[in-house]
């Protein structure tokens, strides 16, 4: 590694930094219906919102009405994303007269655009027409991120009201966290993604006869304005094939760098708002430590695996990355989009080198709670928080408290339900695969980097991630039901839980703290939290990893090819 | 119910302000803005569209500049990587394949690893510096450029060189769709 790789390194996360607090404050404002200085056109837009639906901005909802308007929502917008798809070759904009897809893929797509993952098992460029990603793809790119961000409000609700019961309004947070958060940032981000190179048109793809007299077919579309919001709402599905590697997707170094960025921005100034919500900004830089500690933890690692040479092909780690971005900047990406459950990429994930690809797929196992997807990995955490509470607790022998709260059988039966509910996913969905002839029929690569291929694609399909090692054939029947389902099952088993704690914890009374009480603001929470988080994450995948990356990583060094 | 219908009701509007709104108003403010990137840094050649400035081709014949190995062949429909893992024997086999025809074509001299690596998006329009000067004695050779000539070959290809951005953002780079656009555009009556 030379200076200007850490250079490189530390530009970003500096930003990262500097941006949190202001971000977070905004989104805060945002949240709490304090207005802030939204301009005046969002300000419209949100009213009128609440006129065509006929919502009333100031009920309040309990946890099962809470419950039941983001799950109609959902369900609504996998509906009309199916369909899209299904009837894209007699809508309009469709100047590929692209037909539709099989239904399994269909099915697969619509689920994991509403969940947030971006799963894609399709090649954009080649399947669906411009109105699909348009009006199917790109909204969603929106609401689940603002889904997500309503469901951490929920939990910051739950945990600041005391004998309350009461969680906030559904409607509002999803439009407010759409209109005045999501889309703003997007409107930005797409000028300078264009400023960059990325293509913003309707024109058909464009014929091209190279200089040597070759055909080259360039695709078009709106891209800008649909990887603009697929970065800052952690969605990650590209609007080409190859993602964010495709020179359409992400030209330059610069754009590179505002697509980075994008990802984390939000999950990390979300971590902000919610100690502004609970009433402790302490506790949240205690979480936000951890959280950056690990990640630089774990660039650190993939850099040491990505800047020794490959030993087995006797070259650098370069197959399956971009000459503009190069190594550095592929190794910041891939540990931010699967930290953050975003899943985009700048390079293939497939060919990183064993121990980098591997710790993708940990950064996504350890339950995408590092910054994590935008609103889902805080509270993501927050069930890593209560667990770490409750253990302490018993280490010392109270009943543990959190904000003053009592955590008791209930907040801990779905707290660890959906702790352990992706994990078994990954594990039991990959052993299935592993042992089926549709499972294993899939794979392009093989030795132990066969296993990292299946084992990689239920694990982003558990954890709402969407990158994907992606030489493993993953349009197929058995594909796309087993992987639709856990992305389900992993989206909506964790969000239900989660507002079924804030439900619980939002009733309760609140007693003040005492000399006695475990504060969760030093850092002795903070290793405390890391240890559960480690042990938990490392206890379960450590036995798979091994037969995975690390078995290809020594081998890779004894020189074997498979 | 009213929840249902309210949950139907807002997925519209949010269609129309996502889905319609805000992608044709990026449509318009791209066009009016950056009408150039916007639809796709196209590059015409006496009214002919020869590829894009971004998007990488496909170059073999000995007096052009070679780019990266693709795994799509430069075909862009659609794009990709090949995939191959870092242990993989096809790979090991396409390497030594590439490098063996590099080091033939080069007076033996061992070539850059980017040159014989497939990219990420199979697109890559860059290779690196070093890699361009590596092709240089190469070109001229094919071009039957004298000593003079090649030196302006190689002042070129130290030109084409895109530094790191803002100082220190990406890696140096060479696009090798505009060196050998301006390579043949200065030996063009020469080399005839």
């Amino acid at each position: 590694m030379t200076t200007n790789d850490f250079l490189q390194i530390g530009a970003l996360i500096a930003a990262l930094i500097v941006l949190t607090p202001l971000l977070g404050r905004f989104c805060y404002s945002i949240l709490t219906g304090r207005g802030a200085k939204v301009l005046r056109p969002f300000r419209i837009l949100e009213r009128l919102t609440y006129k065509i639906c006929g919502i009333d901005a100031d009920v309040e909802m309990g946890w099962k009405q809470y419950a039941s308007a983001l799950l109609l929502f959902n369900l609504g917008g996998f509906v009309v994303v199916y369909l899209l798809q299904m009837l894209q070759q007699f809508l309009p904009l469709n100047p590929q007269n692209l037909s539709a897809p099989s239904w399994h893929l269909a099915f697969n797509s619509a689920v994991s655009f509403v969940t947030n993952t971006n799963w894609q098992a399709y090649a954009g460029e080649t399947t669906l027409s411009y109105l699909t990603q348009m009006v199917g793809l790109t909204v969603q790119n929106f609401v689940s991120a603002a889904t997500g961000i309503a469901a951490m409000a929920a939990l910051a609700r739950g945990i600041s009201r005391k004998t309350s019961g009461t969680l906030g309004n559904f409607w509002t947070d999803m439009t407010r966290s759409t209109i005045h958060i999501l889309l703003p940032l997007a409107v930005i981000w797409t000028l300078i993604l264009v400023g960059q190179g990325v293509v913003q048109n309707l024109e058909g793809y464009q014929s091209a006869t190279t200089i040597e007299g070759k055909e080259q077919v360039l695709p078009m579309g709106l891209a800008a304005s649909q990887i603009a919001i697929k970065q800052l709402g952690t969605n990650g599905g590209g609007y080409f094939n190859s993602n964010s590697t495709h020179p359409y997707e992400n030209p330059t170094p610069i754009s590179n760098w505002f697509e980075a960025l994008a990802i984390l921005m939000l999950p990390a100034a979300l971590v902000y708002t919610f100690g502004l919500m609970v009433g402790s900004r302490k506790h949240a830089w205690v979480l936000y430590g951890v959280m950056m500690l690990m990640l630089i933890v774990l660039i650190g690692i993939s850099a040491y695996a990505e800047f020794s040479n490959n030993s087995a092909l006797g070259v650098a780690h370069l197959e399956g990355k971009e000459t503009r971005f190069g190594i550095v900047n592929s190794i910041i990406w891939s540990n931010f989009t699967t930290v953050a459950s975003n899943g985009s990429v700048n390079a293939m994930h497939s060919s990183l080198s064993p121990i980098a690809g591997g710790i993708a797929m940990f950064n996504i196992m350890l339950g995408e709670i590092i910054f994590g997807g935008v609103g889902a990995g805080m509270y993501g955490m927050i069930l890593f928080v209560l667990l770490a509470v409750f253990l302490a607790g018993l280490m010392v022998g109270r009943t543990p408290e959190y904000f003053g709260k009592k955590i008791e059988a209930l907040e801990m039966r779905w707290t660890t339900i959906p702790i352990i509910l992706p994990s078994a996913l990954i594990l039991i969905g990959a052993a299935i695969a592993c042992s089926t002839s549709a499972g294993l029929s899939s794979l392009a690569n093989r030795g132990p980097h066969g296993l990292s291929e299946i084992l990689y694609a239920f694990t982003s399909a558990s954890g709402n991630n969407g990158s994907a090692f992606a030489g493993l054939n993953a349009n197929t029947p058995f594909y796309n039901i087993t992987l639709g389902l856990c992305m389900l099952l992993a989206r909506f088993g964790v969000i239900l839980p989660v507002l079924i704690v804030a439900g619980s914890l939002a009733n309760k009374k609140s007693t003040p703290m005492t000399a006695g009480s475990f504060s969760t603001e030093g850092m002795t929470f903070g290793l405390i939290l890391i240890a559960t988080i480690l042990i938990v994450g490392a206890l379960t995948f450590f036995p798979v990893l091994a037969l995975g990356p690390i078995i290809e990583h020594l081998l890779m060094l004894a020189g074997t090819t498979f | 119910m009213k929840t249902l219908i309210i949950a139907a009701k807002l997925i519209l509007v949010m269609t129309a302000i996502t889905g319609v709104m805000y992608p044709m108003i990026m449509l318009g403010a791209a066009q009016t803005l950056f009408p150039h990137q916007a639809n796709g840094s196209l590059i015409y050649f006496d009214g002919r569209l020869i590829g894009s400035e971004l998007i990488g081709q496909e170059f073999t014949d000995l007096k052009y500049f070679w780019p990266r190995p693709s795994g799509v062949g430069y075909t862009s429909q659609p794009s990709g990587g090949t995939n191959l893992g870092p242990t993989s024997k096809v790979l090991s086999e396409q390497i030594a394949t590439r490098r063996a025809r590099l080091i033939e074509t080069h007076d033996g001299e061992q070539p850059p690893d980017n040159l014989i690596l497939a990219s990420g998006s199979g697109l890559d329009p860059h290779i690196s510096p070093a890699a361009a000067f590596y092709q240089v004695d190469r070109v001229a050779k094919a071009r039957g450029l004298d000593s003079g000539q090649l030196d302006l070959l190689q002042q070129l290809a130290e030109r084409s060189v895109e530094p790191y951005n803002f100082g220190f953002i990406g890696q140096p780079r060479v696009n090798v769709l505009k060196l050998n656009i301006s390579t043949d555009s200065l030996f063009s009556k020469r080399s005839k």
